[in-house]
């Protein structure tokens, strides 16, 4: 069944799990560097190997970015919570326990607005955040294309265990009828942003800091209870989270269309077909005897230390978001593009030092963001926003034209000094004196009788044919809108 | 030279600290012990002659020069051989790791090592320290140096049994229901179980962490109470660690042998004694009382209703954390890996195999008995009231601290019993044993057994239960009690254990 179809058939239900890595310098339970790379099992202690006999001790840092997570998300913050141990044997699991978080999270009950593309707001409702660690990493040796049927033998690499993590679980997402598709893929992003504003994560969607789990049912009307939930696995890409809804959502309404039932079961999203199949089969049954953590204590934020943590939460995306259009004076359309680009933070800081939006826009996405990717590098490395700032200013006093500008902008991106210095250095600014300005005029006047005659005549657009010269014999210096009442003024 | 190891720890800190001995004779001497009759006791599972004896130098080394030394430095000491020690093997008495080096030390290991202790070996326990016979080793059984026919006690009982041999005028154990304070009560040593959190557990193997405390084995209160100091302590890698000073215990147990008994009110716990606690034990017990109260001691009976649950809420946190703290041992990473007989060879075979080969009956027995309790479905009626239980118990004590300066019990229902006699076939009847030592680590306060005279020629421990943080009480309370028991006849215990 075609998604269309589908879509008009069933109402479908969305519940979204996101992990993602937080940016401590160390582990959630031991002094091991929490860094991507390195050699095999380099960042690791007797705590992050499950030696006999090691102990965890939590990360202070580690509560704090999840106090944040959990702050930015609406939630309650916990007075005591605990963490607890998930049991299952798995070789890139240490100890054979996953040290977690079960009955007591640190953050819950929490929701966000998520916008779609067109600007529609959805509300996402969030049950819990709370905080565990990673596992490692096995890689299958032998096999086709690393899979573990018909592999040799299987290394693990525990660097990645017990990095510190937050998992973000929504509570059922209804009524999105047939954009589901896009509010899991707008919600995942959001949360990214978040993550990045928050300085808690690098939130590197293709690095793995940040990874989804989608599960959606149908239902065949809203009011219908909920019907059997599929979930994909670590879908890693915003495109992909869309494409495997959109695919789940037909796969599923192709099976119940058919009388068939859903089997509660994890599923893989394929990239190359846009697919998903069938993984293991989960059921509630999945016992994971879960206790609390016996080795350590309850974690008891002081409440003056959550609102310390309050106080110094950034502005989110989509309040800044909201606040610049504003602010500027532009579209949601023009906002994108200025996100898109990843220039949201240097135009702002921009106009902060005096720019007017339309021009640090301007200057950022046009000039900056071509010799940018002209020379593969990043806009924010080649000029400074304090040089843009300086650049409108001088444009702003009518010191440099458009052309002379952008010759300043390579001045400056080739190291000259400031656009001023350049500006100077290079010889470049408009003449403001009249003398020099009107010498021209007088010459090209002199010099094309015929061109005069015509403007005399009443044909204005002529005066184009004299200001070429005077440009010329001012070495462009000379300000077009100036030379042009001059030579009205002259020719009466 | 008289025979130094007969001297006590103390004393043979004094007599190096005089220069009447050095620490390279004091462990030599030891060492030629250990060499003369541990082939029969089976109380170490590795000597580690060659450390204790660079030590050992190392200290004459730094007395000659002057240095100023920590108080036990040059007394030698064991380590039960679940407490990591890097590059020297330690294997929890199992096969699952009896080839198991540690790549790090545990904080206890490094703090007698900061002391200058030099270190004899590795002491036998029962595996994983499950057990209280010591017979559940994967290294044979421990023998008691009172009657080799009989169990030594455990689950630390190469501790024991290498002090009561004098093998070691030191050893730490660990106490998770009685597992030093047992030990210590069947060999006629002194044995503690520190506040839950006073001594780090990190690098301790575990057991049962919420229970599981380090403490020292020793032949007097007072030397319990000097390596009790060296052991407690502070320690940021064990986040259940208290963050309180250590208090000078020596000095409570010298306070208490001089001031001896008077005005401190013993508590004798009603509901630990009458039927099936063996007569000898009682009437050692209420001889021990006897003598305490002609010391000056006031003897008044405490009620502590939530006992009678303790073994059961006992047996059920301790299995479940054991499922879960065992589970790292699946040949992955280090210790046994095991193949499966037939069939694929695949990480989850492996485990299992593993798993069959390496861990005996009775720590497969509790992983069973565990995994049960915590599953779905029974969390509640199980794990979750267990908990309750011990609120409650620790709620009884608390109340029962009102009324007494200490609580005092005889530490086992019996002497030490014959090998097979009970634990081959009813594992009830041995948990039983554990009935007068368990309240304390279900509540988390300190205990100690100390030698209380003999029943049938067998040495009866009596066992001193202190609040929470009060350990110094402990050694107080029990130096006093230490000196009225020797002027009643009672005492020193040791002295009539036959020879080896």
């Amino acid at each position: 069944m075609k998604y269309e179809e589908a879509i008009e058939r069933y109402d479908p239900v969305l519940g979204i799990e996101v992990h993602v890595e937080l940016g401590t310098a160390t582990k959630m339970f031991d002094a091991a560097p929490n860094s991507f790379g390195g050699g095999a099992n380099e960042n690791t202690t007797p705590v992050s190997l499950g030696l006999p006999g090691a102990l965890p001790v939590v990360n202070e840092k580690g509560v704090e970015y999840a106090i944040r997570i959990g702050l930015a998300l609406g939630c309650e913050i916990a007075q005591s919570c605990r963490f607890a141990r998930k049991n299952y044997f798995y070789p890139d699991n240490p100890k054979n326990f996953q040290t977690s978080q079960f009955d007591e999270p640190i953050a819950a009950n929490g929701g966000i607005d998520v916008e779609l593309e067109d600007g529609q707001l959805v509300h996402v409702p969030i049950e819990r955040a709370h905080m565990e660690e990673d596992a490692g990493k096995n890689t299958h040796v032998g096999g086709a294309g690393g899979r573990i049927h018909g592999a040799d033998h299987s290394l693990v690499d525990y660097n990645r265990a017990g990095v510190p993590l937050v998992e973000i679980v929504t509570h059922p997402i209804e009524g999105t009828g047939r954009r589901a598709p896009e509010v899991a893929a707008a919600y995942v992003r959001t949360l990214r942003d978040i993550f990045k504003a928050l300085g808690v994560s690098e939130a590197k969607m293709e690095q793995g800091n940040v990874r989804a789990d989608i599960n959606v049912s149908l239902r065949d009307s809203p009011d219908a209870p909920l019907g059997t939930r599929t979930e994909t696995k670590n879908v890693n890409s915003f495109r992909s989270i869309e494409r495997a809804v959109r695919f789940e959502i037909a796969r599923q309404a192709t099976l119940l269309a058919a009388g068939e039932s859903i089997l509660q079961e994890t599923r893989h999203f394929h990239e190359d077909t846009g697919e998903t199949s069938s993984g293991r089969v989960k059921s509630d049954a999945d016992d994971y005897r879960y206790f609390p953590e016996p080795d350590l204590v309850p974690v008891e934020p002081a409440r003056e230390w959550v609102e310390e943590i309050r106080a110094s939460l950034p502005e989110l995306p989509a309040a800044r978001r909201r606040r610049l259009i504003g602010e500027w004076g532009i579209t949601e359309l023009e906002m994108r593009d200025v996100i898109n680009a990843g220039l949201l933070d240097p135009v702002e800081e921009t106009v902060k030092l005096g720019a007017s939006p339309a021009a640090a826009r301007k200057w950022w996405t046009g000039e900056v963001a071509r010799r940018a990717k002209q020379d593969e590098r990043d806009p924010e490395d080649l000029v400074s926003p304090a040089q843009i700032a300086e650049l409108a200013g001088l444009v702003e006093a009518g010191r440099l034209n458009d052309k002379l500008a952008r010759q300043v902008l390579d001045g400056t991106i080739s190291g000259e000094g400031s656009p001023a210095e350049v500006m100077a250095a290079r010889g470049l600014e408009i003449v403001q004196d009249d003398g020099a300005l009107e010498a021209a005029v007088d010459q090209a006047i002199a010099d094309n009788p015929d061109v005069v005659e015509k403007i005399r005549g009443g044909k204005q657009q002529a005066i184009g044919a004299l200001i070429g010269p005077i440009m010329k014999a001012t070495r462009g210096q000379a300000d077009a809108g100036r030379a042009r009442e001059l030579i009205l003024a002259r020719l009466g | 030279m008289a025979d130094l190891t007969r001297l006590s720890a103390l004393d043979l800190a004094q007599g190096m600290a005089a220069g009447d001995y050095s620490s390279t004779e004091v462990t030599r001497a030891h060492l030629d012990r250990i060499a003369a009759v541990d082939e029969r006791l089976n109380a170490f599972i590795t000597v580690t002659a060659d450390t204790a004896l660079a030590t050992a130098a190392d200290v004459d080394r730094r007395r000659a020069a002057g240095e100023e030394l920590p108080p036990l430095a040059g007394v030698p000491v064991t380590h039960k051989d679940l407490i990591s020690t890097s590059g020297i093997p330690t294997t929890a008495g199992s096969r699952m790791l009896a080839d198991f080096v540690p790549p790090y030390d545990a904080t206890v290991y490094r703090k007698t090592q900061a002391a200058h202790m030099p270190l004899l070996g590795k002491t036998n326990l029962d595996e994983f320290a499950m057990g209280s016979t010591t017979e559940h080793s994967a290294f044979g059984r421990t023998l008691n140096p009172w009657d080799p026919a009989r169990v030594p006690g455990g689950s630390s009982g190469g501790a024991a049994a290498s002090v009561a041999a004098y093998e070691a005028p030191l050893s730490v154990g660990t106490d998770t229901g009685g597992s030093v304070r047992q030990p210590a009560a069947f060999t006629g040593t002194v044995g503690v179980k520190p506040t839950y959190g006073s001594v780090s557990r990190y690098g301790v193997i575990a057991m049962t962490s919420s229970m599981d405390q380090v403490g020292p084995v020793a032949r007097t209160v007072a030397d319990a109470a000097a390596l009790h100091g060296v052991l407690a302590g502070h320690d940021r890698f064990d986040s259940t660690s208290l963050p309180e000073a250590v208090p000078d215990f020596t000095a409570a147990a010298r306070a208490g042998a001089a001031a001896g008994l008077a005005g401190k009110r013993l508590g004798v716990i009603k509901q630990l004694q009458g039927e099936g606690w063996e007569p000898g034990v009682l009437a050692a017990f209420r001889a021990a009382l006897d003598a305490a109260e002609a010391q000056g001691a006031e003897i008044v009976e405490v009620d502590l209703p939530a006992l009678s649950y303790a073994l059961d809420a006992y047996y059920l946190i301790m299995p479940s954390e054991v499922s879960s703290n065992l589970a790292r041992y699946d040949g992955m990473r280090y210790g046994l890996r095991a193949e499966p007989e037939s069939g694929t060879v695949t990480a989850e075979t492996v485990m299992a195999a593993t798993r069959a080969a390496g861990f005996g009956a009775e720590v497969k027995r509790r992983i069973i008995l565990g995994t049960y309790a915590l599953s779905a479905g029974y969390y509640d009626a199980y794990y979750g009231s267990a908990q309750k239980v011990r609120t409650l118990v620790q709620r009884d004590f608390a109340r029962a601290f009102e009324a007494a300066d200490a609580l005092v019990s005889p530490t086992a229902p019996t002497t030490a019993y014959e090998f097979g006699a009970e634990s081959a076939d009813d594992p009830m009847a041995l948990y039983l044993g554990d009935i007068a030592t368990i309240p304390a680590n279900l509540a988390g306060i300190p205990g100690m057994s100390l030698p209380a005279g003999l029943a049938d020629g067998l040495p009866v421990g009596f066992q001193l239960l202190a609040p929470a943080r009060e350990d110094a009480r402990l050694y107080e309370v029990g130096a006093g009690l230490e000196t009225a028991l020797a002027s009643a006849g009672a005492g020193p215990v040791l002295a009539s254990a036959p020879e080896l």
